[in-house]
């Protein structure tokens, strides 16, 4: 499912050059709940965005559904993060001027989905988040839980091969937390594979194995 | 893709509207410069072109400023009509005078000419008649006034029969012209105007004695030419064949001349409101980048979830060619309102918007935000996502 073998990434910063991943391997199996945990400044965000496609390695090999993503363009790289990943990060990135329906619609609009469909697949993934009572209202019309989940919706509803999750806690008081975090347990359970990033040991915790990432290099614990 | 795009651009000009209207402003003025300004031009000249043209355009004028001792009389210019290529004929002589009845008198312009001048000039009568050949032969006092002369000095029109003097010297009045329709030419109606006979003519002025300027016309509109050339030989001729001792002017000679200044000068105002477009244009392009900057995060959200580089830059794109097309609607009605007051205003002059202009303005205004959407739609499709996201 995803497979990055000795992947190397590293940034120019002034003077110094900072290696964010250094010889990092990870596999993820079809259907998995895997958790990513490091401090910050660990390589984990460089992880997430290699993953999920926004940006690529400098060296080694990532295969996304056995996909070697590599030399790819930005037109390429765009179509695949449309079809195959679908993103929850930490401060819900809704578009504020859209209405709960809209935000989950856009990326099936730009899936070229027709009008008929789009409507369908929009209720069907505000319905597995339990928010279709609430699709008309804009993003500051809901609370911070209700917003996740709408982001969650619009990153399931074109159903990708790979739920990936940058702090979805971050933002959240405890009790929403648990609320998300038992939602992508149950997400899980109907066979999505979903990759949490975060730095909160007990968070990760959560996930079925746990991987843990330091000074760009990865390594296994078990859960 | 495009009427998802389109729903975006409204949307986005919807939730910042006073942003949106002093955008579109400068593509407001442009537009309404170019409609006003090139309609008024068109209808100031089509209601010129008009007066011509009642007057027929196989109309020729001659002028003779040398006679050569071979002066011409009246008659040899009434005879010319007789001549295939010509249909009428008819000399000219002006003077202002001092027309009275009772005790109203006031400055009027008249006319010395012979018969053929009804026809030439397109004149239309009210009442009575114009001048006969009879009347030029034995050089009556008669006189054919114009309706505003009539209403001056009786206070009515249907004054047939009653008498004027001109000069001191008592006319007969035979005939009171038409009204003028208010939306023609409009510039004779205000005045005191009269005809009488040439020959009357000589007597009351001291000045006129021979024909210096008469006027000729071609026997149908096709046959101008001919009858210019024809003219032209006979007074070449008659002169001596001295080029400089008269100068004729052909009527479809002065339209094409009219015609191609205001032409120049339709093209010119339009040039000056095209540099506003552009002024407007510019106008866009920098709220758009400022829109490209603010909105970083959300092309970048866009870009995580799956926009490509093309439909980034389409979303941009629309938007200006969006709001420029919008502003150039408001311009259209605008200009439509302004128009529309000055026909009200102007009374003498009829306007209609001109649809050149429109198409004009529309192309033009499409061109502007196309062009001036482009630099930023195309720096907001070229963001990294990575750095977008990270944008605050």
């Amino acid at each position: 499912m995803i497979q990055l073998n000795d992947v190397c990434k590293s940034y120019q910063m002034g003077e110094e050059t900072v290696h964010a991943l250094d010889h990092a391997s990870l596999h993820v199996r079809q259907g998995e709940f895997v958790s990513i945990v490091g401090p910050s400044g660990s390589g984990k965000s460089t992880m997430m965005n290699i993953v999920g496609c926004l940006d690529m390695a400098d060296e080694g090999e990532y295969l996304l559904d056995s996909q070697s993503i590599q030399d790819y363009s930005e037109r390429e790289l765009a179509r695949i993060r449309n079809q195959k990943i679908g993103f929850v990060f930490q401060n819900f990135n809704l578009l504020s001027k859209m209405s709960a329906a809209e935000n989950v619609e856009l990326p099936l609009i730009y899936q070229r989905v027709s009008a008929n469909k789009r409507k369908e697949m929009v209720e069907e993934a505000l319905e597995q988040v339990n928010l279709i009572e609430r699709m008309k209202h804009k993003p500051t019309e809901l609370s911070g839980g209700q917003q996740q989940r709408v982001a969650i919706a619009r990153a399931l509803a074109t159903k990708p091969s790979l739920l990936l999750a940058d702090e979805p806690t971050g933002a959240l008081d405890s009790r929403t937390s648990k609320e998300i975090l038992e939602l992508l347990q149950d997400l899980h359970e109907r066979g999505n594979t979903i990759l949490l990033i975060t730095h909160d040991e007990d968070i990760a915790d959560q996930a079925e194995r746990k991987v843990r990432i330091r000074d760009g290099k990865v390594s296994e614990v078990s859960v | 893709m495009i009427l998802q795009s389109l729903k975006m651009a409204w949307n986005a000009i919807v939730s910042n509207k006073m942003r949106s209207f002093l955008t579109m402003l400068g593509i407001i003025i442009g537009v309404v410069s170019l409609v006003v300004l090139v309609s008024v031009v068109n209808g100031a000249t089509s209601s010129v072109t008009d007066s011509i043209s009642k007057m027929g355009t196989n109309l020729l004028t001659v002028t003779i400023s040398d006679d050569k001792d071979k002066p011409l009389n009246w008659a040899d210019i009434t005879a010319l009509a007789d001549e295939d290529e010509f249909a009428e004929a008819a000399p000219m002589a002006q003077g202002n005078f001092t027309a009275k009845k009772g005790t109203e008198s006031d400055s009027i312009s008249v006319t010395g000419t012979t018969p053929g001048y009804y026809d030439i000039q397109g004149l239309d009568l009210g009442s009575g008649r114009f001048l006969k050949t009879a009347d030029v032969n034995s050089s009556t006092y008669v006189i054919v006034i114009n309706q505003y002369t009539a209403t001056t000095l009786f206070d009515r029109s249907n004054v047939v029969g009653e008498e004027i003097s001109i000069n001191g010297i008592k006319f007969q009045i035979i005939g009171v012209l038409a009204e003028e329709e208010s939306s023609g030419s409009g510039f004779n109606s205000e005045r005191m105007e009269a005809y009488i006979p040439y020959t009357t003519m000589i007597r009351l002025s001291d000045s006129v004695k021979y024909v210096t300027t008469f006027y000729v016309t071609a026997s149908s509109e096709e046959e101008t030419d001919t009858a210019e050339q024809s003219i032209t030989n006979q007074m070449l001729e008659r002169f001596n064949y001295d080029e400089d001792a008269f100068s004729i002017s052909n009527m479809s000679t002065l339209m094409e001349t009219m015609s191609s200044v205001t032409n120049t000068l339709s093209i010119m105002l339009g040039g000056i409101a095209a540099i506003s477009l552009l002024v407007g244009g510019i106008g866009i392009m920098n709220i758009m980048l400022v829109s490209v900057t603010e909105r970083t995060r959300e092309i970048g959200i866009r870009k995580a979830i799956g926009a490509g580089y093309a439909d980034i830059m389409l979303q941009f794109l629309i938007e200006a060619l969006v709001i420029s097309l919008l502003g150039c609607m408001f311009g259209i009605l605008g200009s439509g309102l302004i128009i529309f007051v000055i026909g009200k205003v102007v009374t003498s002059l009829t306007f209609t918007m001109s649809t050149g202009a429109i198409w004009v303005s529309v192309i033009f205004s499409a061109f502007v935000g196309i062009a001036f959407g482009s630099y930023p739609a195309n720096k907001a499709a070229r963001k990294k996502p990575i750095d977008a996201l990270r944008f605050s």
